[in-house]
C-alpha cells in the first residue's frame, strides 16, 4: 500500500515536469504567432474584465499600502530632491544663457520635433495588471489593435519613456518595460552629445546600462539620456527622438575604458504605474520629414 | 487533506482569487524596493496544509495562470511552482512539523527556491545582457519580505482550507488538552 503510494505520488511529480518541460520548449521554439501564443492571447481576453475589474477595486488597497511605503521614503526623498533643487538652480542660470543663443538661432533652423507627443497620436491607456517577476517586467494595459495600438509601439508617462509594446490583442496589450531583459534602445546623453544604448541590467528591477558610449568618460553623473531616434533610414528606429529615458545615476569605473558602466535610474517610476500613452504613431516626424516642406 | 469534489474546487477557487489579487495588487506594491510575490507563499501554504500531491498539482496550476496571463514563456513558473508545492508537501509529510513558526522557515524556503530556480531557468534560456550582484540583492530582499508575509498568507490559506484538515497537528495538540481525554497530567 506504501510502495503503491509513493509510486503514485513520484508518478504525479514526473507528470507535472514533464508537462512544464514541454510547454516550455513547445512555446521557446515556436514564433508569435504560434499555437501557445494564440492561446495566451485568446486567456488575456478572456481574463482581462475580471482582472481590469479587480485593479479597479483594489486601487485604494494598493494605494495604502503605497502611502506607508512613501511615508517610510519621505525623509530621503526631501534630502535628495533640496540635492537636486540646489544644482538645478545652478544650471537654470545656464540655461538662460543657452537659451537667449538658441533663439536667435532658432530663425535660421528649421526645427521638425515642434509639436509634442501629440504629433505620434498617443493613446491613453490604464495599467492593470503586472508581472511580479524580477525576469519579466512587463504590464498589461486596457488598449489593444482595436484602439490603434500595434506591436513595438513606444509607451510614454507624464516622467518618460516606459517600454513598448511586446504583444497585442483587440482590447489589451502587454507592455515589456525599460526593465525587461528583452528591452533595448539607442539612446543620446545630449548634454555631451554621446550617443548609445540602453539595455537593462536583468534581475536588477530598475536600473538601467548606458552601453555602446563612444566616449564614455565624457558622461557624468545626473546627466539626462533620452532616446536617440532614427540616426540611419536603413535602420529606423521604433522610438522618437528626445524622450526622457532617465538620468545617470551612478559610474562604476572599471580596469579601462571598456569595462566603464554606466548605471542609468529610468525617469519613469517603473513600479507605480497607472496611467500611459501608447504613441501609435512614432515615424511621424519621420514622415514630416520627408514631406517636402511648402516654400 | 482528503481531496475530494469540495476540496478542490475549494482549492481552485483559492488559487484564482490568489492569483488575480497577486497580478493585480499585490504585484504593484513594492516594499524594501521589490514587488510583493506572494505565488511561492501561497503555493508552499497548500503544499503545506494539503500535502506533496496537491501542493505539486497546485503549484502546476498557479504557475502556468500566471505565465498564461501574463504573456510568458509557458512552463517556467509553473516547472519552479510545482517544486515549491511539493517539497512544502513533502516537508510535511516526513516532518510533520507543529511548531507555530514552521510555515515562517517554509515560506522562506520556499521563495528561495522560487526566486533561485526562476532565475536559473532564465540563465539556461539565455539572458542577453550583463548580470550584476543586484540580481542576488533582490532575491534576498524578496526572501525578507515573503518571510514577514509568510504567517499570515498561511493563516488565510489554512483557514480556507481548515474544513478539509483533519489532521492538523496544532488543531489536534489544542483539542487533546482542552477536552483532557488526552492530556499527559490527565494520563498520569
Amino acid at each position: 500500500m506504501h510502495d503503491k503510494v509513493v509510486r503514485r505520488r513520484r508518478a504525479v511529480l514526473a507528470l507535472l515536469v514533464a508537462l512544464s518541460l514541454f510547454l516550455l520548449t513547445a512555446y521557446f521554439g515556436e514564433s508569435a504567432g504560434g499555437g501557445l501564443h494564440a492561446t495566451q492571447r485568446g486567456a488575456l481576453e478572456v481574463l482581462a474584465p475580471i482582472q481590469e475589474g479587480a485593479n479597479k477595486a483594489l486601487k485604494p488597497a494598493r494605494d495604502l499600502f503605497g502611502w506607508f511605503g512613501d511615508t517610510l521614503d519621505a525623509q530621503d526623498e526631501r534630502d535628495r530632491l533640496q540635492r537636486e533643487r540646489d544644482q538645478l538652480r545652478g544650471e537654470v542660470a545656464q540655461l538662460q544663457v543657452a537659451n537667449r543663443e538658441l533663439e536667435q538661432l532658432k530663425g535660421l533652423q528649421e526645427i521638425n520635433t515642434a509639436g509634442g507627443l501629440a504629433q505620434y497620436d498617443p493613446v491613453t491607456s490604464r495599467v492593470y495588471q503586472r508581472s511580479p517577476s524580477t525576469w519579466y517586467q512587463t504590464v498589461t494595459i486596457n488598449k489593444g489593435s482595436s484602439d490603434g495600438v500595434k506591436v513595438d509601439d513606444p509607451v510614454v508617462n507624464g516622467q518618460g519613456l516606459v517600454g513598448k509594446v511586446k504583444s497585442v490583442s483587440d482590447g489589451n496589450a502587454v507592455v515589456m518595460l525599460l526593465t525587461d531583459q528583452d528591452f533595448g534602445v539607442s539612446a543620446l546623453a545630449p548634454r555631451r552629445g554621446e550617443p548609445g544604448s540602453i539595455t537593462p541590467i536583468p534581475g536588477a528591477g530598475g536600473d538601467l546600462l548606458f552601453d555602446l558610449v563612444d566616449d564614455a568618460e565624457k558622461i557624468r553623473t545626473g546627466d539626462l539620456v533620452v532616446t536617440a531616434g532614427t540616426s540611419s533610414e536603413r535602420l529606423p528606429s521604433v522610438y522618437p527622438r528626445s524622450i526622457l529615458i532617465g538620468k545617470v545615476k551612478r559610474i562604476d569605473n572599471g580596469d579601462g575604458d571598456l569595462d566603464r558602466r554606466i548605471h542609468v535610474s529610468p525617469a519613469a517610476d517603473l513600479l507605480h504605474l497607472d496611467i500611459v500613452q501608447v504613441l501609435t504613431k512614432p515615424d511621424a516626424n519621420l514622415q514630416a520629414d520627408a514631406t517636402p516642406t511648402a516654400p | 487533506m482528503t481531496i475530494s469534489g469540495p476540496a478542490i474546487a475549494r482549492l481552485a477557487l483559492l488559487g484564482l482569487v490568489t492569483s488575480i489579487l497577486q497580478l493585480t495588487a499585490a504585484s504593484q506594491v513594492s516594499i524594501f524596493g521589490v514587488p510583493m510575490d506572494l505565488s511561492p507563499l501561497i503555493v508552499a501554504s497548500v503544499g503545506f496544509l494539503a500535502g506533496s500531491v496537491p501542493g505539486a498539482v497546485f503549484g502546476f496550476c498557479f504557475g502556468l495562470f500566471a505565465d498564461t496571463a501574463l504573456m510568458q514563456t509557458l512552463g517556467v513558473t509553473s516547472l519552479v511552482l510545482t517544486a515549491v508545492g511539493y517539497g512544502a508537501g513533502r516537508v510535511r509529510e516526513l516532518r510533520d512539523p507543529a511548531h507555530g513558526l514552521a510555515p515562517v522557515a517554509v515560506g522562506a524556503a520556499a521563495t528561495a527556491i522560487a526566486a533561485l530556480g526562476i532565475t536559473l531557468l532564465q540563465f539556461l534560456l539565455g539572458v542577453e545582457a550583463p548580470v550584476s550582484a543586484q540580481v542576488v540583492r533582490q532575491i534576498l530582499m524578496t526572501i525578507v519580505l515573503n518571510t514577514l508575509l509568510a504567517l499570515p498568507v498561511y493563516a488565510v490559506c489554512r483557514r480556507v482550507l481548515l474544513p478539509f484538515l483533519p489532521d492538523d497537528p496544532r488543531r489536534r495538540r489544542r483539542r487533546a488538552y482542552t477536552t483532557g481525554g488526552l492530556s499527559p497530567l490527565s494520563r498520569a
